[in-house]
């Protein structure tokens, strides 16, 4: 950014200033001519202060762009979906709300498949019993009477099932498009993300340098927190303070005794 | 080893998410566990808890309201729940977290994501040690 390294030279010549100064400072001080050092002393002071205005007048500038910068993305989508979520929390909460619809309608497909699935299961178990025992010849004429009719009902209810679990499974291959969807609001709010966080490192950088002018210094204490819920971790295989599968937590869990 | 559970335990499932819970139940019925109910934190687990007469516990960690941990604690600390099993199925993975909830008395820890051999196979241990 620009306006970093033009602040940041402007600082190294008002440091080279100061070193000047000084020096100049301490030859009157040595030689007792205090009028000539006090005027030292307020030359130093209005260059300070002309630093200063000019550090917090571009802080000011870098941070209306900053600002500014912010905006561009979130109202410059351009599918029909996007433009209607004018920030990336409105996003995110769309991801929630696709990815919810998407799992519900997933789950209430299972849950009406599964009956099918283990009713075919069932009934082709007990046929396959009777067809045994039709095979070992030891079924009655009017017990085979009975299982050609249960075999003509299994035919045609597996020929209705079947059809309606492939329907069910094609519908849920098709609720999957969430992830396209999804991943492209994701992506956008990430660059966003990427976008803030590097006009916020200049803005840090900016304070800096006025913190620097004005000696001033921030006692910034850490805040201890109790432990915390914190999701899903990421990169947990190359973390040492997270386990990284279930194997682990049982290692972790035995040698606590579990 | 196979363990003979009791298929008609009544068992609490506590997650923020319904897809979460909906999934637990599916997989707690495909095991033969019917009897389940659902909350979605510890502050409305607890009066369930209490009046519920459960047999088990299922919670996650991270909710809004009470965590799963605080419920924990407080499952523990109470006379009349003190003995619940509990299980957490969470995606709290730090070591700090998984001691942490060792030392508040879980019965069994499993990380999301989970397959249902590692939920039945929790679930069976968990009752093999009870009943031991």
């Amino acid at each position: 950014m620009t306006n970093s390294k033009e602040m940041g030279g402007s600082f190294d010549e008002f440091e080279n200033s100061l070193k000047v100064q000084s020096s100049k400072l301490k030859s009157l001080v040595d030689d007792g001519d205090v009028a000539g050092a006090l005027e030292v002393i307020s030359e130093l002071n209005n260059a300070r202060d002309t630093r200063l205005y000019l550090e917090v007048g571009l802080l000011t500038r870098s941070l209306h762009e900053s600002i500014r910068n912010f905006q561009i993305d979130t109202s410059g989508s351009t599918t029909e979906e996007l433009s209607k979520i004018e920030d990336a929390s409105d996003r995110l909460a769309y991801v929630v709300e696709m990815t919810n619809k998407a799992a519900n309608k997933t789950l209430d497909l299972v849950e009406e498949t599964m009956p099918f699935a283990a009713q075919m299961k069932n009934e082709a178990q007990s046929l396959k019993q009777e067809w045994d025992r039709l095979r070992r010849k030891e079924m009655t004429p009017g017990e085979f009477r009975k299982l050609t009719t249960r075999i003509d009902t299994f035919l045609e209810a597996l020929t209705k099932d079947s059809g309606k679990v492939h329907e069910n499974l094609s519908a849920i291959l098709l609720t999957q498009d969430f992830q396209d969807l999804t991943g492209q609001v994701i992506n956008r709010v990430t660059s966003l993300v990427k976008d803030v966080e590097e006009n916020l490192v200049n803005l840090v950088r900016m304070a800096g340098s006025v913190d620097a002018i004005t000696g001033t210094v921030h006692d910034l204490a850490e805040v201890e927190n109790g432990i915390e819920g914190e999701g899903p971790q990421m990169n947990a295989a190359q973390r040492e303070d997270v386990v990284s599968g279930q194997d682990d937590v049982d290692d972790l869990l035995s040698s606590l005794g579990f | 080893m196979e363990v003979d559970l009791n298929k008609d335990m009544k068992i609490l499932v506590v997650d923020d998410f319904s897809t979460m819970r909906r999934i637990i139940k599916n997989l707690l019925r495909d095991l033969g566990f019917t009897n389940t109910d659902e909350a979605d934190d510890g502050s409305t687990a607890l009066p369930m808890l209490k009046t519920g007469k459960y047999d088990f516990l299922v919670t996650d960690w991270n909710m809004p309201g009470m965590t799963g941990i605080d419920l924990l604690k407080t499952v523990r600390a109470d006379d009349s729940l003190k003995t619940l099993p509990v299980l957490m199925v969470t995606a709290e993975a730090k070591r700090d977290q998984i001691v942490a909830a060792a030392q508040a008395g879980v019965n069994g820890y499993v990380v999301k994501p989970f397959t249902a051999a590692v939920l039945k196979e929790k679930i069976e241990k968990i009752f093999e040690r009870i009943d031991s």
